[in-house]
């Protein structure tokens, strides 16, 4: 299905106060995985105390996750445009975030600083796509209804 | 960054009426995707040879370029476009900002491993380094400027973009969205000057 048959070229964008809190929600949980990286890696090759970095990491999988949902209730959405520019955005950040990883497998860090740096990676690589395809999806044509 | 990103809201105004040049077909310049990837398959070489020469290189080139085009960007560039006739400004914003769409990733990206890695290799990463205080402090000023250009920046960027690429692009729109940079040029300028204090200060140790 193409971006020409779904979008409305009459529609409007959904009024912002239609829309859910996405761009702030995103930069709160970037936010949160980017202090937790710091906090870690700050402390990194030696071990390092883990409750601080996940609470931060549950707190911006949470706001994620809560994100994805909310958004996903949106009656009226360009969603086409959404996908499209979620999908080349989470292209590249997977390539960021994978480069990442790498350096620290090749450091050989390990254990529970391993699995709370690769969530964190896991979720900067998700939460950047979310905001960047919402704040181009939300000033673009909504798409049709599926029987629209 | 902010002075270019004023003068493209200032431009967008009259742009409805008058046709401005978009961006190609393509948001992203994909002739750049391949030289973006020469260079990140010479940074996975770099560390996975631990090369001192390889590592200090791309940390020093990319953290040079990426620190360079930020100021350079915002205080020569900026100003030479305010001076410009405004379809010259929106021309030449139209054809920018794409290309800062993959040369500020793939320069962010080089610059970090290859540093993470090189402070690995020189020990200023472990506690016990006499700089070590210096290398978080630059963790912390990467963390904000990253906070602003991931969160703000970017995706005002890439807003503007596709609102460019409408046949009537809105330029009260772009205005309202380009008003984030003006916001944070401070805050940018501030961490890249910072940066090069930081940087030259875990150098000289």
């Amino acid at each position: 299905m193409s971006a020409a048959s779904l979008a409305d070229p009459d529609g409007a964008p959904p009024p912002a106060e239609q829309l859910p809190p996405i761009t702030a929600m995103s930069i709160a949980a970037l936010a949160l995985v980017i202090i937790g990286g710091i906090y870690l890696a700050s402390h990194l090759p030696a071990s390092v105390p883990l409750g601080l970095p996940l609470a931060l990491l549950a707190a911006a999988g949470l706001l994620f996750v809560g994100s994805a949902i909310w958004l996903s209730r949106v009656p009226t959405f360009a969603w086409h445009t959404f996908f499209v520019v979620f999908g080349w955005a989470l292209l590249a950040y997977v390539v960021i975030a994978g480069m990442l990883e790498y350096i620290f497998l090749y450091d050989g860090t390990s254990g529970g600083a391993l699995v709370v740096l690769s969530l964190s990676l896991l979720v900067y690589a998700l939460v950047i796509p979310l905001l960047l395809a919402f704040s181009v999806a939300r000033y673009q044509p909504p798409d049709r209804s599926p029987g629209g | 960054m902010a002075s270019i990103t004023q003068d493209v809201a200032v431009a967008a105004a009259p742009a409805r009426t008058s046709a401005p040049p978009r961006p190609p077909a393509s948001i992203v310049p994909l002739a750049g995707l391949p030289i973006a990837g020469v260079a990140i398959v010479g940074l996975i070489i770099a560390v996975a040879t631990n090369s001192l020469w390889a590592l200090t290189f791309f940390h020093i080139a990319g953290g040079g370029l990426w620190t360079g085009i930020d100021l350079f960007v915002g205080l020569i560039i900026g100003p030479i476009l305010g001076s410009m006739s405004i379809p010259a400004r929106v021309e030449f914003s139209a054809r920018f900002m794409p290309k800062m769409l993959v040369i500020m990733p793939t320069l962010v990206i080089c610059t970090l491993a290859s540093g993470w890695q090189l402070a690995r290799y020189l020990g200023t990463i472990e506690s016990a380094s006499p700089v070590h205080g210096w290398v978080v402090a630059s963790f912390v000023i990467v963390g904000v400027m990253a906070i602003i250009a991931l969160g703000l920046l970017e995706p005002a960027n890439l807003a503007v973009l596709f609102e460019l690429r409408k046949p009537q692009p809105n330029g009260e729109l772009i205005g309202r969205l380009m008003k984030v940079f003006v916001y944070t040029a401070g805050i940018t300028g501030a961490m890249q000057v910072a940066t090069l204090i930081v940087m030259t200060k875990i150098g000289t140790g």
